[in-house]
C-alpha cells in the first residue's frame, strides 16, 4: 500500500484508513495504484459515515459498483475522505468530524463538499481520488485545491452505493493531479450499471485518446453570464487570457449566451434539498447507523435525526419538506423543474449551433477563509457557475488555469451530453497552456 | 333507513405473483424466517436504488386489460412520503398522477385507476413487551391498487364486486388473491345520503376487513353508524374506521399521523415506464377467455344450467377440464354432471381418459357408481378405465340367471321388504335395487334388475 | 410567501426533527431568507414548457424476474441498532393500530 498518509498530517482530510489494502486482481489498467474514496460511496471494509454523526462508524455489508470496477481495474482502496455532511455544502466545513483543510494554505477551506479528496491528490497522499457532484462539488474543491476535477454526464457513471442527495444530480465524479489520470480513472468507473435503472447505456470511449485532438479544431463558447460585471478581476483577467491562448492557437472562440444562467441558484435550492428531503428520510434509527432512544418511537425518530443531523443538513430537510408541502408544490418544486428544463434548453440550443464546449472560471472566487462565510445563502453562491451543468446533466471539467494572490483557481468546460470526449479534447489543451 | 342509500368505493390491493420483489432481485416466498428475503435494497441502505421487475410491470398490464382498463403507454413512479417503521425508505415508491391504466369497468362498477407500488413490511406489535418487531420480507413484493369509483349503492353489491374482481384476477393467474395470506387486501371508502340526492355525502375510510363477508358486514355497520349521526341532525366526520371482527361493530382509529401530507413528486431513481403498443397488444392477445364472456359461451354452446355453468366458470382449470372432457365425449351435459364435482386432485386423470370412462357408462359396459370405484383407482394407478374396469371385475352383469340369483339372496336376507315391496309398497324397489346392486359390487346392470323386480 | 413559526414547527414534525424553541427564530429567519430569493422564480415565463416533466428522458429499463438474490457481505446484526430473533426491533408506537397502511 503505497499512499503517501504523511502528507494528510494536520489536514483531517482522511476519515479511514484501509493500510491492508492490496489489489484485488494480479493485472489492470489502474495496478496498485492507491486511491482515495469520498466518504458517501460505499466501500466493504472501511465506514461509509458521509460526514455525519448519524452514519459515524456504519460499515456498509455491500460495495458501490464504482467502487468494484476500480478494484477489477487493479485499483488499492486506500482510505476515506472528509466532507460536507451528506455532500451538502461547498467548503467540508459542515463535516460533523471537522473541517478539512486546504493543502496550499491551511487556514482557507479546500473547497466541498468533496474537500478531502480534491486535498488528497492536491497533497499528494494519492495520485487520483473520487468525489461526488451535485451542484459542483468536484470541481469547486479541484478549482480551490488546484487539481483537475471532473463532472461525467448525468447517467455516465454508476450511483448505486453513493448515498443519495439529490437524486436527479448526483453522480460520481473523478479528482487527478493531471486531465490524462482524470480520463484514465474515468473510463474505469463509466458506463451502465443494472443496478442504477438512471445510468446510460451508452458506449465509454478511451477518454485518452481525446489528448491527440488538435485545438485548432475546436469552437469555444464564451458564455456572457458567467463572466459577470462584479466578476473578480483576477479571474476574468486570467480567463481572457486563456482564452486569447487557445485562440492563438487556432481555436475558434465564440461569445453565446445561456439566458437562463441566473436563475440556476434558486431553482437548485428548491430542487435538491426537496429530494434530499425524501432520500435522508431512511436515516431513522431502525435498521442501521445511529438510534437514540426516547420515550416511545417518535421521540426516537425525532432524537435520533435532531443528534445525528447538523445545522446544514436540519435547514436543507426543512427547506426541502417545505417546498414538497401541500399547497407548495406547484409553486417551487414543480416550478423550479420547469425552469430547469429552460436551463438545459439553453445549453442544448447553445451546443447545437456549433459551438463545441464552453468555458467559464470554475468558482467566483479561490479559496476562502475557514469561518469566512457564515450566510447559508452566501455560501450556495460558491456553486454559481457549476450547478448549471447539474440541472442541465451536461459534463464539465475543471482544470487549474494558475493562480490569484497565490491561491489556485480553475477554468470550467463544460460539454453537451455525452460530450466527454471533446471535454477532455478541450481540458488537455487547457493544461498544456 | 329506507330513505338513505349506501355509497361506497372500494381500494383494493393485491399482490402479484412474481419471484422477486418490485425492485429488487430479493424472493417474495411467503412465510420465510423474518428479514431473510432482503437486500440493499429493500432495506432501505444508504446507496441503494430500485430496478423495476418486467414481470410485475406484464402482471399488472394484464390485470389492467382484463379489467377493462386503458393501459397507458408512458405511466410515472412517484414517491409517496411518510414515517412508518415497517416502511424502509421513508417513502414508498408508488404512482401518483401518471398510472398505468385509468377508466375500466368490472361488474357494472367503474374502475378510476389501476396502478402500481411496492408493499410494505410488517409491524408486529405483541410479539415483545413495549416494543414493535418490524420484518421487510414483504417490504418491497409488486402491488397493484384498484380503484373503484364509488358506483356501488349496497353491501352485497360490493361483496359481488370482490367476487367478480377475485375470480377475473385467477383467471388471468396475475395474483393468489388470497385475503387469508394478504395478497388480497380491501379498504372501502363509504358515504351516506338520502335517497334521489345527487351530491356525495362525507366518506370515512374502514379498514381492517380481512374477508368478504366482514367487508359486507363492515360497511352495513358502518352505512348504519352514518345514517344514525345523520338522522339525529349531525354530520358525519372524515375519518378512518376499523371493523372489529370479533365484535362486529366499527369504531374510530386512533390517528396515526396528525396530517396525511404525502408530499408526493416524480421518483428520481427511475425514468418513465414506457410501453410500446405492440407490447400492449401481445399482452391482450394472450389474454384467456374472461369468465363473462366463458359463461355467455357456455350458454350458447352448451345445453347446461345457470347453476351449473357458474360452478364451472367459478373455477378456471375446471372450466378447461370440462371442456375437453365434453369434446372427447361428445357429451356436455354427461361431462358436466361429473365434472362439477371434481377435486383440483382429481384433475390428474387426463380428460380423455375421463371421456372414456364415461362412455362406458354410457353405453352400460359400467353403472354410474361402479364408474366411481374405477375413477378413484385410476387416478392412484394411471391405468385407463377399461383396464381397470378388468382389473376389478367391475363390467356389469346383464345375464337373467346371475341377476335372478342376486335377487334371490336379497329376497332371502330381507324378509320383511320383500313381503311389504309384493304387497305393493312400490318405493321399496329402490332399496332392494340397491341391495342388489351392493351385492353385486356394483356389476349389476340397474335397469334389467328394475325389470325383473318388477316381474315378481 | 413568509414562512412563520407554525409552519417551521409542522414541517419539523413531518420530517421527524426536534426543533428547539431556541433555535427557531434564526431558522424561520434563515427559510424565509433563503426561500425570499426563489420569489424571482415566480417572474419566469414557463408557458410552452411541459407540464410532463417526462418529456425528453429516456425510458426506464426493466429487471428479469430472477432469483439472483444481491447478497450482503455481513449479517444484519452487525449493523442493526437492535434486533430480536430476526426482527428489527423499535420503541412500540404510542399510536399504533393493528393496521397495514
Amino acid at each position: 500500500m503505497n499512499a503517501n498518509f504523511e502528507r494528510a498530517a494536520g489536514l483531517n482530510i482522511i476519515l479511514a484508513e484501509d493500510r491492508d489494502a492490496r489489489p484485488s486482481v494480479d493485472e489492470g489498467p489502474l495496478y496498485d495504484v492507491p486511491v482515495a474514496i469520498k466518504d458517501n460511496i460505499a466501500t466493504l471494509r472501511m465506514p461509509t459515515s458521509c460526514g455525519s454523526r448519524i452514519l459515524e462508524g456504519y460499515v456498509s455489508p455491500y460495495e458501490a459498483t464504482v467502487v468494484s470496477r476500480l478494484r477489477a481495474a487493479g485499483a488499492v482502496i486506500a482510505c476515506k475522505t472528509n466532507m460536507d455532511e451528506f455532500a451538502m455544502g461547498s467548503s467540508t466545513e459542515h463535516s460533523a468530524f471537522g473541517p478539512a483543510l486546504n493543502p496550499v494554505d491551511r487556514t482557507r477551506v479546500p473547497g466541498g463538499s468533496s474537500g478531502g479528496s480534491a486535498a488528497a491528490v492536491a497533497a499528494g497522499v494519492v495520485p487520483i481520488a473520487f468525489g461526488s457532484e451535485t451542484g459542483g462539488s468536484v470541481r469547486q474543491p479541484a478549482a480551490f485545491c488546484g487539481v483537475v476535477g471532473v463532472k461525467p454526464t448525468y447517467g455516465r457513471v454508476s450511483r448505486f452505493g453513493l448515498v443519495a442527495f439529490a437524486s436527479s444530480l448526483d453522480q460520481v465524479g473523478v479528482f487527478g493531479k493531471t486531465v490524462d489520470d482524470a480520463a484514465l480513472a474515468l473510463r474505469i468507473i463509466a458506463g451502465r450499471d443494472p443496478m442504477d435503472a438512471t445510468s446510460a447505456d451508452v458506449p465509454v470511449p478511451d477518454y485518452r485518446a481525446a489528448a491527440t485532438r488538435p485545438v485548432s479544431t475546436l469552437t469555444i463558447g464564451r458564455p456572457i453570464e458567467y463572466f459577470p460585471d462584479a466578476l473578480d478581476p483576477a479571474i476574468r483577467e486570467r480567463c481572457d487570457e486563456v482564452l486569447d491562448r487557445l485562440r492563438e492557437q487556432g481555436a475558434t472562440i465564440r461569445d453565446v449566451s445561456l439566458p437562463h444562467s441566473g436563475l440556476a441558484i434558486p431553482v437548485y435550492y428548491i430542487i435538491a434539498p426537496a429530494e434530499a428531503s425524501s432520500n435522508l428520510a431512511r436515516f431513522d434509527g431502525v435498521r442501521y447507523g445511529l438510534r437514540i432512544t426516547g420515550e416511545g418511537l417518535t421521540a426516537m425518530y425525532e432524537a435520533t435525526r435532531s443528534k445525528g443531523f447538523g445545522t446544514e443538513v436540519t435547514r436543507r430537510i426543512l427547506l426541502g419538506t417545505y417546498v414538497l408541502s401541500a399547497g407548495y408544490y406547484d409553486a417551487y418544486y414543480r416550478k423550479a423543474q420547469q425552469v430547469r428544463a429552460l436551463i438545459t434548453e439553453d445549453f442544448r440550443r447553445v451546443f447545437a449551433s456549433g459551438v463545441d464546449v464552453l468555458f467559464t472560471p470554475t468558482t467566483p472566487t479561490p479559496a476562502f477563509k475557514l469561518g469566512a462565510v457564515s450566510d447559508p445563502y452566501e455560501m450556495y453562491l460558491n456553486d454559481i457557475f457549476t450547478c448549471t451543468a447539474n440541472l442541465a446533466g451536461n459534463a464539465a471539467i475543471s482544470v487549474p488555469i494558475g493562480t490569484v494572490n497565490g491561491l489556485p483557481i480553475g477554468g470550467q468546460i463544460i460539454a453537451p451530453h455525452f460530450g466527454e470526449q471533446t471535454m477532455f479534447a478541450a481540458a488537455y489543451a487547457l493544461e498544456r497552456l | 333507513m329506507s330513505n338513505y342509500e349506501m355509497v361506497v368505493g372500494l381500494e383494493v390491493h393485491v399482490q402479484l405473483k412474481t419471484k422477486t420483489k418490485a425492485f429488487c432481485d430479493s424472493p417474495t416466498t411467503f412465510g420465510a424466517e423474518p428479514n431473510v428475503n432482503t437486500c440493499p435494497v429493500c432495506l432501505a441502505l444508504p446507496g441503494a436504488l430500485p430496478v423495476l421487475n418486467a414481470h410485475a410491470v406484464e402482471l399488472a398490464v394484464r390485470a389492467a386489460l382484463a379489467l377493462g382498463c386503458n393501459v397507458h403507454r408512458t405511466s410515472i413512479f412517484a414517491r409517496k412520503n411518510y414515517f412508518y417503521p415497517d416502511l424502509p425508505k421513508g417513502y414508498q415508491i408508488s404512482q401518483y398522477d401518471r398510472p398505468l391504466a385509468t377508466a375500466g369497468r368490472l361488474a357494472g362498477v367503474g374502475i378510476t385507476r389501476v396502478h402500481m407500488e411496492e408493499d410494505a413490511g410488517k409491524s408486529i406489535h405483541d410479539r415483545y413487551t413495549g416494543a414493535t418487531a418490524i420484518d421487510l420480507n414483504r417490504a418491497g413484493v409488486p402491488l397493484i391498487e384498484i380503484v373503484s369509483e364509488p358506483d356501488m349503492r349496497s353491501a352485497q353489491e360490493a361483496r359481488r364486486y370482490l367476487q367478480t374482481l377475485k375470480q377475473v384476477l385467477e383467471y388471468v393467474d396475475v395474483s393468489d388473491v388470497d385475503m387469508e395470506k394478504g395478497s388480497l387486501r380491501v379498504d372501502a371508502n363509504v358515504s351516506a345520503r338520502r335517497m334521489g340526492e345527487t351530491k356525495l355525502g362525507t366518506k370515512t375510510e374502514v379498514k381492517n376487513m380481512n374477508t368478504f363477508s366482514g367487508v359486507e358486514k363492515a360497511l352495513e355497520a358502518e352505512f348504519v353508524r352514518q345514517v344514525a349521526v345523520l338522522e339525529s341532525g349531525g354530520r358525519v366526520v372524515q375519518q378512518t374506521m376499523l371493523w372489529d371482527g370479533a365484535k362486529g361493530e366499527v369504531r374510530p382509529a386512533r390517528s396515526k399521523e396528525e396530517s396525511h401530507d404525502y408530499r408526493y413528486f416524480p421518483e428520481p431513481d427511475l425514468p418513465p415506464l414506457v410501453l410500446s403498443d405492440s407490447y400492449i397488444e401481445e399482452i391482450r392477445r394472450a389474454l384467456p377467455e374472461l369468465p363473462d364472456a366463458r359463461r355467455t359461451r357456455y350458454r350458447e354452446q352448451y345445453a347446461l344450467s345457470d347453476q351449473e355453468i357458474d360452478e364451472l366458470v367459478a373455477d378456471q382449470p375446471l372450466a378447461a377440464y370440462f371442456e375437453e372432457t365434453a369434446t372427447a365425449l361428445g357429451d356436455a351435459k354427461s361431462a358436466a354432471n361429473w365434472v362439477r364435482g371434481m377435486s383440483s386432485s382429481a384433475l390428474a386423470v387426463r380428460p380423455a381418459q375421463l371421456a372414456e370412462l364415461l362412455a362406458m357408462v354410457k353405453k352400460g359396459v359400467i353403472s354410474h357408481t361402479a364408474a366411481k370405484t374405477i375413477f378413484d383407482d385410476m387416478e392412484k394407478s394411471g391405468e385407463r378405465a377399461e383396464r381397470v374396469a378388468d382389473r376389478l371385475g367391475l363390467r356389469k352383469v346383464g345375464d337373467d340367471d346371475t341377476l335372478r340369483q342376486w335377487i334371490v339372496e336379497v329376497k332371502a336376507e330381507n324378509p320383511t321388504e320383500w313381503a311389504r315391496f309384493v304387497a305393493g309398497e312400490t318405493k321399496l324397489q329402490k332399496l332392494l335395487v340397491g341391495l342388489v346392486m351392493k351385492k353385486s359390487k356394483g356389476k349389476a346392470d340397474p335397469q334389467r334388475v328394475n325389470e325383473l323386480l318388477l316381474l315378481h | 410567501m413568509a414562512v412563520t413559526f407554525d409552519d417551521v414547527r409542522h414541517i419539523a414534525a413531518l420530517a421527524r426533527l426536534d426543533v428547539s424553541e431556541e433555535r427557531l427564530p434564526t431558522l424561520v429567519g434563515e427559510l424565509n431568507a433563503i426561500l425570499a430569493h426563489m420569489e424571482e422564480l415566480q417572474r419566469v415565463d414557463v408557458s410552452g414548457v411541459p407540464a410532463d416533466l417526462a418529456a425528453g428522458m429516456t425510458p426506464m429499463p426493466l429487471r428479469a424476474d430472477d432469483g439472483r438474490q444481491y447478497p450482503l457481505a455481513r449479517p444484519r446484526e452487525t449493523f442493526a441498532p437492535a434486533m430480536g430473533d430476526g426482527f428489527f426491533l423499535v420503541p412500540r408506537l404510542a399510536t399504533h393500530e393493528d393496521v397495514d397502511e
